[in-house]
């Protein structure tokens, strides 16, 4: 592969991250992708009406709270992520 | 394995609900989403009743509705988000009685996604656009026009993502005709997702963003963007915009912030305003709690507006804004009333309030006021400083209310919901029944029951009185054809007859012209004003002027059977001929000259009531001993010659031709059938062809032990048919379609229709000596429903094995509530400390106003006893210390000869994620009283929360956590016998058969175990190759297991016959014990046999037969209310036939939502061995063309193939 095509190969996938995002790389870190994982399962959990009823009913509240608190969560999943190396 | 995926019960959970004139009728209708169902509902402004108008399953998930109406039009459209990827527009068409597709756009893949808008709708309140969302970034925003043949236009989407936000709410600005705005209410993540000290994340404010659409530029910009209270999570549309004609405007524009405990008033640039969400003052509540808003609505009358907002509680606040103009003065808030927690509101202009709550039955309530001046607390923006944003990251003091019951609301109309079921059984318990019920928890909290359901309509008997004799039939008649209401009754005796009238009483009459001392064959209004009776001698004509026109029968010979309508009367004689009277045009009675003689006693006749505008009915129906019907033929030029014969399986006992409207077959004019009961209780239904008088399409149906008597009525001004048999049974027309249901009702001698006054669309029926009026108003039901209030949410229940104890025995438990004993030493604690307790809060009905929330780790639980035949409750057991029950098992133990014994799983202070508890506790109780008491032997801790127990060879065995283990009976404790701990989560189900234990696993599917006596051991030999998140399972043989999972599939997974044989004949358990494992888990795997996504959480699974000698079929439930069963097919040619017609209808028939049906059914894992029978039901409503052409590809007529998808429902179900 030509140094160029490789140039144009990366921008399209940096392109194609932008665009979905949730998309995983090669230098995806473990905090990231439980990240990414969380937030699309709670989103599921929200776009699903019949989880979020069951989840409603298990812990005795309303679905409205439920969704509400799914979607609070998205922010910070896993919490904060992990300290940088300085390198 | 095949199976056929049929619904018996559609889903009843209402998860969004919004108002519009869909029809473009003066008239406001309701759409209701059932996830995966749509029902359009039309509210009795008079009765206050709602009637569904359609109900259309859409083979997706409905996520988001919205209704908007373009400016200046009388029709509104139907928006949906949902699953497919696409925005769909609908239209309801009266005419066809159906949703159209308008418009729909493909944005993205299908799937409930993260970035895949379909989430949120937000419609500019003009009708010039809206907005469709997805929980994070991307925001489309599409053009509503018309082109100039007034048709709606959609334009190509606009873009407003905004990357890393996650979006709470989206609603549309009203700006009247400026170019339209969208709010939401946004987060941004970038900074946290960056920041290791977790600081960003703490203070990532919460946007409140104004989008704004520029017209001329066809562009979306980002036009204002403010943080606010970081715990918003609703927005609320304020009116705005000025009027062209008046210059006022209506409303100060913006939106409403609902946060936790506050509402907030926010527009670009406006002042905000602030007050306090009003809360409940409950001694036992938890004051640290905040209190949300859920639902909201907002209701626009002439110069004025107001909205509703409901609380997570169930409390409606009304909510007011005064303004100058666009500058606004106060906003105000104050309690309104309490109904149950909504998934959506609507207020109707008519004065009803729509309430779709999220669990249990949905209520209509009629605004008596709308709290204008009451005394409740008014809480106003301009009482605190600032209004109330002096300190906006402060909360403001907190304001109280005191619920009271309705005030300002008055119920109206209620339909039952079966939301959520949470278990279920199938038994038959019922006395004087042959098929099964379907007995379901249902409900959540103190809003919970247990319901009876019977496949049946149900009845409502208005008067039940008592007779002289027994007699064996009964008429009813009008006196003058144009009358509305029938006049006499008349009810036949061995040896007479006796005439009543109806008037403001019932009672008897002499002169009535009719023959006392005879029975009565027949009785018919004929003509414009006579009345005609048969009887075994002869016919009576009565005229108008009450003379009586004779015709004798020859002596010697007697009238048989006897058939009648408007015009036209035939009888048949002992000798087996048949005579045949018409009316002529002067009113007088003509025997035809010649007799038909038939050959064989004729033992039963009919003909059809005579068509609009016509002298006759063309044929005549009659029914022989030697088992068969003949078609003879009434008309002019052929009267009385034979034109068809169909042969029977045994001796007729009824016949009935009625003309009934069923759009499967045809759905333009009524169709000619002609009904045959049989004496052994079979009904067969035919086809009669009005042009040449063949019989064709024959379908039977098993009706009941006794000889079949068919009578014709009227249900809703269409005719219909009463068919008598051991039970009774109603075949009427619905929503165009033909519908056959029993009636749960005693059962019949014989009926009629009746009406009167008092009940004008009735019938009449006679049980031995019992003459009954009752009718039927729950039309298109399928299922009665009798239910038990509960008072928590019930887990599961079980039934005792002993054939004489019915008694159902429940666990129920629900999470932040106090349970009453806790409630108790509470109150008594309060008392003792001389703090004033409110009684006044405390007596309220907690049906209606809920409990007060406690805080996470707080459980209410009881066990409850049952007795389901008589609908009662026998005894409840609280449980005390925090316990909450998740399991239950009757086990008899083999160390105490055989006693059977009622082992509950119980866990203290349980907390749910990540689940824990201080300690679980299996509670072992004796049972007393014969069951009607239980006595509670001992407990044993346990480390973890036990949610599956199970009787297992005289001992228990139970799922703890991730153990599976088997207990044995000690005197103090339960004696733990052996241990397995290699789940991978949690074991949820248990099921068993010899030595073999199921297990079901909450993330890893089912796995097979085998319990070895000899060597004690309890070893796991197979699994499933996939993760599955099991809620419930059942064992269809000793190989193969069906299973639920909570994404909403279901499937079937066998173990190799040859695997489980080994398995058996190992005696040791070693083999298995040192085979190597596959893929990190059990040495064997099953193998996936059906699969099928349902769309609804399954929550029970049952292998049962529906119908009296029907094959085994396995029903399941459904969290949001479905029912359904999956049928076994039998032969290579049924599968055969059945796939290719689903193939078929699949590409015919496009899902309202757009989404692919293929997909659908196969959701998370591609649909195998299954076909969806709802589709193929789909087929009686396709245009005839289509019809035709599909039933052409199948070398089969349109009446095969309808007849064949009826029998498979009928044959298995019984539905």
């Amino acid at each position: 592969m030509s140094s160029e095509l490789r140039y144009t190969a990366n921008t399209q996938l940096e392109h194609l991250h932008a665009r979905y995002t949730g998309t995983g790389h090669a230098d995806l870190s473990k905090y990231e992708w439980m990240t990414h994982q969380h937030r699309d399962t709670l989103s599921s959990i929200v776009g699903h009406p019949s989880l979020t009823s069951y989840l409603s009913i298990a812990d005795g509240e309303a679905t409205g709270r439920i969704r509400f608190e799914m979607t609070e969560r998205m922010l910070q999943p896993c919490g904060p992520p992990p300290a940088k190396d300085d390198d | 394995m095949h199976l056929y995926n049929l619904t018996l019960q559609t889903p009843t959970a209402s998860l969004q609900a919004i108002v519009g004139n869909f029809s473009g009728a003066r008239q406001q209708e309701i759409i209701i989403s059932h996830g995966t169902r749509l029902q359009l509902l039309r509210p009795d402004i008079q009765t206050g009743k709602l009637s569904t108008i359609i109900a259309t399953d859409v083979f997706g998930s409905i996520r988001t509705l919205a209704s908007f109406r373009l400016t200046g039009g009388t029709k509104d459209y139907a928006i949906v988000g949902s699953d497919s990827g696409r925005i769909v527009i609908l239209d309801y068409d009266p005419r066809t009685s159906s949703f159209v597709k308008v418009h729909q756009e493909t944005f993205g893949k299908s799937g409930a996604r993260r970035i895949v808008p379909g989430q949120y709708l937000a419609t500019d309140p003009k009708g010039r656009a809206v907005m469709i969302a997805a929980v994070e970034k991307s925001k489309l925003v599409y053009i509503l026009n018309r082109d100039p043949a007034a048709n709606l236009t959609i334009s190509s989407p606009l873009e407003a993502h905004r990357s890393s936000s996650i979006v709470h709410h989206i609603v549309g600005v009203d700006v009247g005709f400026e170019n339209p705005m969208f709010a939401a209410l946004e987060v941004d993540y970038t900074e946290s997702d960056q920041d290791p000290t977790g600081e960003a994340a703490s203070k990532a404010g919460k946007m409140l963003t104004y989008y704004e659409l520029d017209l001329g530029l066809n562009h979306v910009v980002r036009k204002w963007s403010e943080p606010t209270d970081p715990k918003a999570n609703f927005l609320v549309q304020v009116p705005g915009g000025q009027l062209a004609s008046s210059e006022r405007f209506d409303g100060p524009s913006g939106v409403l912030v609902c946060t936790e405990d506050h509402i907030i008033y926010r527009n670009a640039d406006a002042p905000q305003h602030r007050v306090p969400i009003p809360r409940r003052k409950h001694p036992l509540g938890d004051s640290g709690r905040g209190i949300i808003i859920i639902a909201a609505v907002m209701h626009k009358m002439k110069g004025a507006f107001f909205f509703l907002l409901q609380s997570e509680e169930g409390d409606l606040y009304k909510v007011t804004i005064e303004h100058e103009d666009e500058e606004v003065k106060a906003l105000k808030i104050k309690y309104f009333d309490t109904v149950p927690v909504a998934s959506g509101l609507c207020i109707l202009k008519s004065g009803f309030l729509f309430v779709a709550s999220e669990f249990g039955n949905q209520q209509l309530y009629q605004f008596q006021k709308l709290g204008d001046d009451d005394d409740e607390k008014e809480f106003s923006s301009r009482d605190y400083p600032a209004h109330g944003m002096a300190q906006p990251h402060q909360p403001l003091p907190r304001a109280h209310f005191r619920p009271r019951p309705l005030e300002n609301l008055a119920l109206a109309d209620e339909i039952e919901s079966l939301n959520p079921i949470l278990d279920a059984k199938v038994l038959n318990l019922l006395p004087n029944s042959d098929s099964p019920q379907i007995f379901t928890l249902n409900g959540r909290g103190s809003r919970s029951m247990l319901r009876t359901l019977r496949h049946g309509l149900e009845v409502e008997e208005t008067v039940s009185s008592d007779l002289p004799g027994i007699p064996n039939a009964v008429w009813t008649v009008k006196v003058r054809s144009d009358e509305t209401y029938d006049s006499y009754i008349i009810l036949s005796f061995v040896n007479g007859t006796l005439v009543l009238s109806i008037g403001e009483n019932i009672e008897e009459v002499q002169d009535t012209g009719f023959l006392s001392s005879a029975p009565t064959l027949a009785v018919q209004q004929i003509g414009d004003d006579a009345l005609l009776q048969v009887h075994p001698q002869g016919i009576r004509h009565v005229l108008a002027d009450r003379r009586v026109n004779e015709w004798r029968v020859p002596s010697g010979k007697s009238i048989v059977a006897a058939t009648t309508n408007k015009r036209q009367v035939v009888v048949a004689l002992n000798s087996a001929e048949l005579v045949y009277f018409e009316l002529d045009l002067d009113g007088q009675l003509n025997e035809y000259q010649d007799r038909k003689a038939m050959g064989s006693t004729v033992l039963a006749m009919s003909i059809g009531e005579v068509p609009e505008g016509r002298q006759r009915t063309a044929y005549l129906a009659v029914g022989c001993e030697d088992q068969t019907v003949r078609i003879i033929s009434l008309d002019p030029d052929s009267t009385l010659e034979t034109i068809s014969l169909q042969a029977l399986t045994s001796p007729p006992s009824s016949i009935c031709i009625v003309d009934m409207l069923d759009a499967g077959i045809n759905r333009n004019q009524p169709t000619m059938f002609v009904n045959i009961g049989l004496q052994t209780g079979v009904l067969l239904r035919t086809v009669l062809d009005p042009v040449n008088g063949q019989l064709t399409d024959t379908r039977t149906r098993f009706l009941g032990t006794r000889p079949v008597r068919l009578i014709r009525v009227q249900i809703k001004s269409q005719p219909a048919i009463l068919a008598l048999s051991s039970r009774t049974w109603l075949n009427y027309t619905h929503q165009n379609l033909m519908h056959f249901t029993p009636l749960i009702f005693d059962t019949l001698d014989y009926a009629w229709g009746f009406s009167a006054e008092l009940c004008p669309e009735g019938l009449i029926g006679i049980t031995g000596n019992v003459l009954r009026i009752f009718q039927i108003s729950k039309l298109g039901t399928k299922l009665k429903q009798d239910s038990l209030q509960l008072s928590y949410t019930p887990r599961k229940f079980t039934t005792h094995p002993d054939p004489g104890n019915n008694y159902f025995y429940l666990i129920e438990s629900d999470h932040r509530v106090l349970g009453e004993v806790a409630a108790g030493t509470k109150l008594q604690e309060l008392r003792s400390q001389k703090k004033t307790v409110d009684e006044a809060v405390l007596e309220l009905p907690s049906e209606q106003f809920g409990r007060p929330k406690a805080p996470a780790g707080t459980w209410g639980s009881c066990i409850r006893i049952v007795d389901p035949i008589e609908n009662k409750t026998v005894r409840v057991v609280h449980l005390d210390n925090n316990e909450a029950a998740f399991s239950l098992a009757v086990v008899p133990f083999e160390a105490r000869e055989n006693e059977l014994h009622l082992v509950v799983g119980t866990a203290q202070d349980t907390l749910l994620s990540p689940r824990s508890c201080t300690s679980g506790f299996l509670r072992v109780y004796k049972f007393t009283d014969d069951g009607a008491d239980l006595e509670l032997l001992h407990k044993t801790e346990l480390d973890d929360v036990p949610l599956a127990l199970l009787a297992f060879q005289g001992r228990l065995v139970a799922g703890v956590g991730k153990a599976l283990r088997i207990y044995d009976i000690g005197k103090k404790k339960m004696l733990r016998k052996v241990e397995n701990k290699t789940f991978g989560s949690a074991v949820v189900t248990l099921n068993t058969q010899g030595s073999r234990i199921l297990v079901g696993d909450m993330q890893e599917s089912v796995y097979f175990a085998v319990y070895k006596a000899p060597e004690n051991r309890l070893l796991v030999f197979a699994d499933d190759g996939q993760p599955r998140w099991i809620t419930c399972s059942t064992m269809v043989d000793y190989t193969t297991v069906a299973a639920g999972d909570r994404f909403g599939n279901i499937f079937v997974n066998r173990l190799d016959p040859k695997v489980s044989d080994q398995v058996d004949d190992d005696p040791t358990g070693a083999g298995i014990l040192h085979e190597k494992g596959l893929f990190m888990g059990a040495p064997h795997k099953t193998q996936l046999l059906a699969h099928i996504h349902i769309g609804d959480l399954i929550t029970s699974i049952h292998k049962v037969s529906m119908v009296a000698g029907g094959r085994e079929v396995l029903l399941y439930t459904c969290l949001h209310g479905t029912i359904g069963v999956l049928v076994p097919l039998a032969s290579k040619e049924d599968v055969d036939f059945i796939s290719t017609l689903e193939q078929h209808i699949r590409t015919e028939q496009t899902s309202l939502v757009g989404r692919d049906h293929l997909a659908w059914r196969g959701y998370y894992v591609p649909v195998k061995g299954v076909v969806d029978g709802d589709l193929c039901e789909t087929f009686a409503r396709l245009p005839p063309a289509k019809q035709s052409a599909i039933a052409g590809e199948l070398d089969r007529t349109v009446g095969e193939v309808l007849k064949k998808l009826e029998q498979l429902r009928v044959t298995t179900s019984g539905f």
